[in-house]
């Protein structure tokens, strides 16, 4: 497939946006339990929040990039019952919305504590509402991935990989940037992030490398004999009926050499994982937030990358009708 | 569901119908134009019409970009002073100055020397009112595009069973069992052709093509035979003494209609070596075959008059007549003709297995005799014989180009039209049938002028510009045997010319050889591209000045309808109209495109009004005409005769009181006869109101045998399609062609070659056909050139017209050289990179495309996708002119030197037709850092004044489209 | 139920790209409004159609065969482009099984054609919505058409008569039973879409010649064999001796 870059931005800033407010999610909840000390609810969790927010709205632009008709876009939400690109459509202003309450409750300390335990645990209001967006999360990333995952003859994307994959990479990114948040505003936060940055990254690696063997082991279940119903072993188009490209060869074919297809597989693999990560550990170490900044930075740069690789691999069965000029 | 939008409702718009020709080919398919609000919305085949039934062709459904391309030229251009021709540097003039510039020219050449005006026409229809107009002119040089596209075609047939393929005759695939088809791309006849090809196939018939390349038509073929270019003779030739061996022929068909037992003598000694036998000498009828000759009678053993009732001759042997003369009948000269060519040496010269060529004779043979077809129709023939029924034998042939394109084409297709004959499938049910005029006698009356005090100053021609040579003696030579002709038609060098020789005539107008001409008026052809050989070179003799500064040829008028490469050499550009937006007849008198029930002609009515100045050439010719007081054009008194086109359509008659005109419907003042009759004033609205076509169906019993059929011949006689009702009688035996011959070996008392041509003319004049290798091949070293290289039609493309049609131009943009993987690979040559195709003539860089669908000895491409830079309105960029390329530029219109001499067209020795499929080629590797661009490139041709915006973006929507554009 | 399509007889088409530009001059000023043509002068030039003619080849020389292919909608019965718009502008007629494109609801986001197994959605670059064969939705119902031209424009273009159309859900129909008669198939079977549209294979007619065939007593050779004869001048019996 083509990839394109509207598309790109959208997953990858919404699932920084998702992450980050996970992570205050996360954060949250381990302080109302008292396992991690409260943080201050305006400079932390509200400013986090707005953090979250504006990487949301960065995916929402992006993705009016992607439309014909922008104009048009209230549509979209009509098809929940059968479309996943529907149901993300409808998912992601919730996720919004949730966010922003959120946000709000904290920035201007407009939260309730709804319940105190005898512990001196309080239930915030806040946390409801973030337990709302934490599933509206989860859903938002289900959307997400099926997306790509329901197109069943796409096979490189037709595997529940494809919503972990986007589960995992959208909450490391997320978890990554709070952690070099919470080290400038929440700096006892730091560590807690960064080890969960840590653990999720690694999970997303080993996803990832699986949906990579995975996807290196896949038989084309569509061949140019059943694409034409001819039943020989040598087949070779010679014509597609046009000379000057189309829609079918721009939007199906990543038009990149082999050489940067290939490479490009490897600076994903380098920018999402390893060297974060080693980033991550020099940032945690010298509590240094613009090294973790950079490796919050590396490891977007490299989901880019990977985004792009996501699309570049996927095989699309109709340019098995669009191979020769 | 709810709906916002309603796929149902039409846009809104005034919506009109019209009915008119289509011409985005020469097929001459029905159209139904459908206009909304003026502007042209949709094009279909018009369901009424007999010939396309409602169906287009993907050419014909892009009509629409062809109205409305930005490459059309709206105004009369001159060439502005000081620039060069090819600079394409023009200035805007009225039609008033145009055509006096033009009278003022012309006026003074016929009053001088009138030959030193020459017309020549592409790929149009209008050879009726152009060769009137060059014939009333007084110029014998004048010729269609038929010399450089299939004349072989139509002589090597006409002259054998007085009818051809083309435009004049065809398969009958209703009923055929078998067809074989050869060397034919896209054909002429294209969209009936193709549907008759399916009904074909649908109902079980056996399609074998016989093609070096498998593409189009060959793709459906039940079998591919792929044969080597240039040796369909040799596998005819064999399939001949297959058949003959294995008596796999209609014994009884060749006795009736054909010259097969007729007796020639054999006797080197006597006067009519090579002759007929004949029973008295009143002979000298101007064209048909006298009813003279003899046979020898198998119950009485001796020679009776053949056709005798209750004779039976022998068709093979040797016998001596009762003065003592040997004979054979001329198929025992087939016979031993054939002989030596075994299927075993066809084999190595086609490259087809010996099984396959074996295989072929005994389908073909065994077909014919035994899936005999009787149609319950009585017919009465020439001799007075009453049959019960019309029997075919349904094995069809179609060939085209494929054979006509190389310079052994001629005997080739002589080879070809007995070897149906010897099927006897000659008009007849499943086989080949004619197209109303034809059959014509052997050959056809039309003569040209004999000598050069026929060309004289204000007087028109006293014979046809082009015709159809029976006899050294009609040859258009002087004294020494040179020719009259710019092209050298009916020269010795090129005696059956009959279609002319365009392919020739800038190189010898440029050379002034034999003399130079002054005004040269080019009408729909694209001399500076694609329908010329040696494109470089001839662009260069376009713009060749002398010593004086003059140009070699002094004024060059272009007429046509688009910014094409000729253009840009014109001096006098006129701008035509599309064919959207004139009058036109599609005359019996030029190609016909009758169908085997009947005559059939029809007329193009204008469906949107002419875009800027443009004016029908058809109207420039009537007035020029009238201008230059033509005797056609003038009435008595000098003053013009016609108004316009429509009104010279309406009452022009070939000689006063004929009844014969440009159109054989609704003759008659009130529209009641046909074929012949008074003009009728309202011709035109008849035709209209008939969806532009007439159509008369004969009755059945005159639809088939018409070469001997007494009701048909007497018919077409009385409607002026004949001269005379005879028998047209087929010419196994070529009496035509030995008579050349024996002129060559001064044994005839005719007109005679000048020394140096006489073994050429007694090599290839043979009256029996026989294989040779095409001139070109046999002199160039075919070990440093191995490959054939030929080109085909692209379904989707005419010529060069097409690449101006934003439609057809993303089908095809560029074009590949094909070449089997196996030939590519021996040079290195990878899949999709650039490479080198060079012949002796010159060289190419293009893209190569692997094929497994070619013979592995030949490399092909689409014809005449590549362009110049900048012509059609293209932009400098555009694919056609930096990754297309044109295979003509390898090709060259001269022969390299040799015995028979230095500038010999290289063309078929006897009708003068362009060998384009001769050239011998090899193929290498373009190096890594060449320009990865086609090679020749050319100076970019500006935009012409008066041609259209070409916008980055069309948004076609009829009833919008112009408006917006503004 | 009705599902009207096209089918498609790959055993007559020769590739002439009728259906090509009659399908685009029909629908450019159609009820969609015009199909953008970009660079349509210049490089690499580019536009929107419905339906595209391709060219392969199968086999080896010489037992080449070269296919020629026309795609457009194939009208799946599971249309897998479908379910999966946001905005409900693909849909399938409940009365005539077409599939369809609402222009005016259309996002242009471009994922049916993603969804589509096939290659046949076009997105036209200028109106940004999604395009595809209608089935000529527009000729086949309208009135105003004599009754034989209520068909789509490629198949009245079409000069083989390579395309029929009619209702593969009713048995009896031309369609139907060509299918069934000649074996009828549809592309990428493997995907559960069920095209509406079916494809004809390639056919093949032989003859069997058998050796008797080529010896039969009415061989014309036999009328060549000359009996014993001798000239009439020669002497005989009756120059020497009288009874
Ligand atoms: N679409 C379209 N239609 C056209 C035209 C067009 O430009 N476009 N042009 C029109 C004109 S002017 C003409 S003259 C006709 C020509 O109609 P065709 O004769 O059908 O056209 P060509 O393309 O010349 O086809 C030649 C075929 O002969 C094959 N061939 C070449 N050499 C040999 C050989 O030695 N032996 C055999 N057996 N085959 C050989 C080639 O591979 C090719 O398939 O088409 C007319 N119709
Ligand atoms: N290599 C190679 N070359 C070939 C052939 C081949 O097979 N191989 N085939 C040859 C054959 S058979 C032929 S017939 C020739 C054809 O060659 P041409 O006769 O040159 O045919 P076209 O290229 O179509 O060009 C005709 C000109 O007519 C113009 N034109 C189009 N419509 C109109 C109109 O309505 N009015 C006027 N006045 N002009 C118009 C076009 O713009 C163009 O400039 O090509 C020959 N050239
Ligand atoms: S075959 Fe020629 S005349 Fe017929 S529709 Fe096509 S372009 Fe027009
Ligand atoms: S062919 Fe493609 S676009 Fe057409 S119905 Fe099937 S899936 Fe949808
Ligand atoms: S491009 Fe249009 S039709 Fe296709 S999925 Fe998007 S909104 Fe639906
Ligand atoms: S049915 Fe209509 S829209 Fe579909 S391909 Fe044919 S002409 Fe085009
Ligand atoms: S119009 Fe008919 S023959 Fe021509 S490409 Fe289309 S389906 Fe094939
Ligand atoms: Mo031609």
């Amino acid at each position: 497939m083509h990839p394109a870059f509207s598309v790109i931005f959208l997953t990858t800033l919404i699932g920084v946006g998702q992450g980050m407010f996970l992570a205050l999610f996360t954060g949250q909840s381990y302080s109302a339990v008292e396992l991690l000390p409260m943080q201050d609810s305006h400079n932390f969790y509200g400013n986090g929040a707005i953090i979250a927010l504006l990487f949301l709205i960065g995916g929402l632009i992006a993705s009016f990039f992607h439309l014909g008709r922008p104009e048009r876009a209230w549509r979209a939400a009509s098809q929940w019952r059968t479309s996943w690109l529907s149901r993300e459509v409808i998912v992601l202003p919730i996720l919004m919305f949730f966010v922003f309450v959120y946000g709000v409750m904290h920035y201007f300390d407009l939260d309730a504590t709804l319940f105190t335990a005898d512990t001196g645990a309080q239930l915030e209001l806040s946390l409801v509402i973030a337990t709302f967006g934490m599933i509206a999360t989860f859903a938002l990333f289900i959307c997400t991935g099926m997306i790509y995952a329901c197109l069943k003859f796409l096979q490189e994307w037709a595997s529940p990989l494809t919503v972990i994959n986007y589960t995992l990479f959208g909450t490391a990114s997320g978890f990554m940037l709070a952690t070099a948040f919470a080290n400038h505003s929440a700096p006892e936060l730091m560590r807690f992030y960064g080890i969960w940055t840590t653990i999720i990254t690694l999970a997303a690696l080993a996803t990832r490398v699986a949906s990579l063997i995975r996807n290196s082991r896949l038989k084309a279940k569509s061949t140019l004999q059943t694409a034409l119903g001819v039943r020989h072993n040598r087949i070779q188009q010679k014509s597609m009926g046009f000379m000057g490209g189309s829609v079918n060869t721009r939007d199906f074919f990543h038009h990149a050499s082999l050489v940067v297809f290939k490479s490009i597989k490897w600076i994903f693999l380098v920018l999402v994982f390893p060297l974060p990560l080693l980033l991550l550990w020099i940032g945690m170490n010298d509590s240094n937030t613009n090294m973790l900044l950079a490796a919050f930075v590396v490891q977007y740069v490299g989901l880019i990358a990977e985004r792009w690789f996501f699309f570049a691999q996927a095989n699309h069965p109709q340019n098995l009708y669009y191979q020769t000029v | 569901m709810s709906v916002v939008h309603d796929p149902l409702k039409a846009p809104e718009g005034r919506i009109e119908t019209k009915n008119t020709t289509c011409y985005m080919c020469a097929c001459r398919c029905g159209i139904r134009v459908t206009l909304r609000d003026g502007e042209v919305r949709y094009i279909q085949g018009n369901p009424d019409h007999p010939l396309n039934k409602g169906i287009i062709c993907a050419k014909g459904a892009s009509g629409i970009m062809k109205q409305y391309s930005p490459a059309r030229l709206t105004k009369p251009l001159r060439r502005k002073p000081g620039t060069d021709r090819g600079d394409a540097q023009f200035e805007e003039i009225s039609w008033d100055e145009a055509f006096s510039i033009m009278e003022e020219r012309l006026a003074h050449l016929r009053n001088t020397d009138p030959k030193k005006f020459a017309l020549f026409t592409g790929r149009d229809q209008m050879q009726a009112l152009t060769g009137l107009f060059a014939k009333q002119y007084g110029t014998p040089n004048y010729a269609a595009h038929g010399g450089f596209c299939s004349v072989n075609m139509a002589s090597g047939m006409i002259y054998t069973i007085g009818g051809s393929f083309w435009e004049f005759g065809g398969p009958d695939l209703d009923r055929a069992k078998l067809l074989v088809m050869i060397g034919t791309a896209e054909d002429h006849h294209s969209n009936p052709l193709k549907m008759s090809l399916s009904k074909f196939k649908r109902n079980g018939g056996r399609f074998i093509s016989v093609n070096p390349v498998r593409t189009g038509y060959s793709a459906i073929a039940d079998e591919w035979v792929p044969i080597k270019p240039g040796t369909d003779g040799a596998l005819f030739l064999a399939i001949i003494h297959e058949l003959i061996r294995t008596g796999l022929y209609d014994r009884d068909f060749l006795v009736q209609y054909s010259n097969a037992a007729e007796l020639v003598s054999t006797d080197e000694q006597s006067d009519d070596f090579g002759l007929f036998v004949r029973t008295d000498i009143a002979r000298d009828p101007d064209c048909f075959d006298p009813q003279d000759r003899v046979w020898w009678d198998r119950t009485t053993d001796k020679a009776v008059h053949a056709r005798t009732e209750s004779s039976d001759p022998y068709l093979l042997g040797e016998f001596v007549t009762a003065d003592g003369r040997k004979v054979k009948p001329a198929f025992q000269l087939l016979k031993e003709r054939v002989d030596n060519y075994t299927p075993e040496w066809a084999s190595e010269v086609t490259g087809i297995p010996v099984e396959t060529i074996k295989r072929l004779a005994y389908e073909m043979g065994i077909t014919a005799r035994d899936e005999k077809i009787e149609l319950p129709i009585a017919w009465t023939d020439v001799w007075g014989k009453d049959h019960e029924t019309i029997t075919g034998n349904p094995v069809s042939f179609h060939a085209m180009r494929g054979l006509a394109a190389h310079s052994n084409g001629f005997q080739t297709i002589r080879a070809l039209s007995i070897l149906m004959s010897i099927l006897g499938t000659i008009d007849r049910p499943g086989g080949f049938r004619h197209k109303a005029p034809f059959p014509r006698p052997i050959p056809p009356c039309a003569k040209t002028p004999k000598s050069p005090d026929d060309v004289k100053p204000n007087t028109p021609l006293n014979g046809m510009p082009l015709g159809w040579p029976a006899h050294p003696n009609d040859l258009f030579v002087d004294d020494k045997g040179e020719p009259v002709r710019i092209d050298k038609a009916f020269s010795w060098e090129f005696p059956l010319a009959a279609h002319g020789m365009m392919q020739n005539a800038i190189t010898n107008a440029w050379r002034q050889d034999p003399y130079p001409i002054d005004t040269m008026l080019i009408f729909m052809a694209n001399m500076a591209w694609n329908s010329t050989m040696n494109t470089v070179g001839v662009r260069e003799m376009l713009n060749d000045k002398d010593e004086n500064g003059e140009y070699k040829i002094p004024f060059l008028i272009v007429c046509d309808a688009f910014q094409s490469e000729m253009v840009a050499y014109a001096d006098l550009v006129l701008p035509d109209t599309t064919y959207l937006e004139r009058h036109d007849v599609i005359s019996m008198l030029d190609r016909p495109i009758s169908e085997y029930d009947g005559p059939v002609d029809s007329v193009r009515i204008p469906v949107v009004p002419p875009k800027g100045e443009c004016k029908p050439f058809q109207d420039v010719l009537v007035e020029l005409g009238s201008r230059l007081k033509l005797p056609a054009f003038t009435r008595e008194d000098g003053s013009r005769k016609y108004r316009d086109y429509p009104d010279f359509i309406t009452n022009f008659e070939t000689e006063p009181g004929s009844g014969i005109g440009f159109l054989a419907g609704w003759r008659g003042k009130g529209g009641e006869k046909f074929l012949k009759g008074e003009p009728n004033p309202n011709q035109w609205e008849m035709y209209e109101k008939n969806n532009c076509v007439f159509h008369y169906e004969m009755p059945k019993s005159y639809q088939y045998m018409r070469n001997w059929n007494r009701g048909y011949l007497n018919w077409a006689q009385e409607h002026r399609m004949l001269r005379y009702a005879e028998p047209i009688n087929i010419h196994i035996y070529s009496e035509i062609l030995m008579n050349f011959r024996l002129a060559a070996q001064g044994k005839l008392d005719s007109k005679q070659p000048p020394n140096h041509l006489r073994k050429r003319i007694e090599t290839y004049f043979d009256p029996l056909p026989f294989y040779y290798e095409p001139l070109e091949s046999h002199l160039t070293d075919k070990h440093k050139y191995p490959l054939n290289a030929v080109t085909q039609r692209p379904m989707a493309m005419y010529h060069s017209w097409d690449s101006q049609n934003a439609w057809l131009r993303q089908i095809h943009t560029y074009n590949y050289l094909y070449v089997h993987p196996s030939t590519a690979q021996q040079q290195g040559i990878e899949d999709g990179k650039w490479m080198w195709v060079e012949s002796m003539h010159g060289k190419v860089r293009c893209l190569c495309r692997y094929s497994e669908a070619v013979e592995p000895g030949t490399v092909w491409t689409w014809n005449a996708i590549g362009k110049a830079k900048g012509a059609w309105r293209l932009d400098g960029d555009a694919n056609e002119s930096e990754k297309g390329f044109l295979l003509n530029h390898v090709i060259s219109e001269e022969l390299p030197p040799h015995a028979e001499g230095e500038h010999i067209s290289n063309s078929d020795p006897i009708t003068g037709q362009a060998g384009w499929y001769d050239v011998r080629v090899r193929i290498y590797a373009a190096a890594d850092d060449e320009p990865q661009m086609s090679y020749p490139q050319f100076d970019p041709m500006p935009a012409l004044p008066g041609t259209g915006r070409t916008n980055k973006v069309i948004k076609f929507f009829a009833g919008m489209f112009q408006k917006k554009a503004g | 139920m009705t599902q009207l399509a096209l089918v498609i007889d790959l055993n007559v088409c020769v590739g002439c790209h009728a259906c090509v530009t009659s399908c685009k001059e029909w629908n450019t000023s159609g009820s969609a409004g015009f199909m953008t043509d970009e660079n349509p002068y210049g490089k690499d030039p580019t536009g929107t159609f419905f339906n595209r003619v391709q060219t392969y080849e199968v086999g080896e020389f010489p037992s080449t065969e070269t296919l020629h292919f026309p795609k457009s909608c194939l009208h799946c019965e599971d249309p897998p482009c479908v379910p999966v718009c946001p905005t409900g502008a693909s849909y399938k007629r409940k009365e005539d099984g077409i599939v369809l494109v609402d222009y005016d609801k259309c996002i242009g986001c471009r994922y049916c054609s993603w969804a589509c197994p096939y290659g046949v959605r076009e997105i036209d670059e200028t109106q940004k919505v999604m395009k595809k064969c209608t089935l000529c939705v527009d000729r086949i119902y309208d009135e105003s058409l004599p009754e034989s031209e209520r068909k789509p424009a490629c198949v009245l273009a079409c000069p083989t008569n390579a395309r029929l159309f009619g209702d593969v859900h009713d048995s009896e129909s031309e369609v139907s039973v060509t299918i069934r008669e000649e074996g009828g198939y549809q592309l990428m079977p493997e995907w559960g879409t069920k095209p509406a549209n079916h494809y004809l294979p390639r056919r093949k007619t032989r003859m069997h010649i058998h050796e008797d065939e080529l010896q039969r007593a009415d061989n014309p050779l036999k009328k060549e064999q000359r009996g014993p004869s001798a000239p009439v001048s020669e002497p005989t019996l009756d120059d020497s001796t009288s009874w």
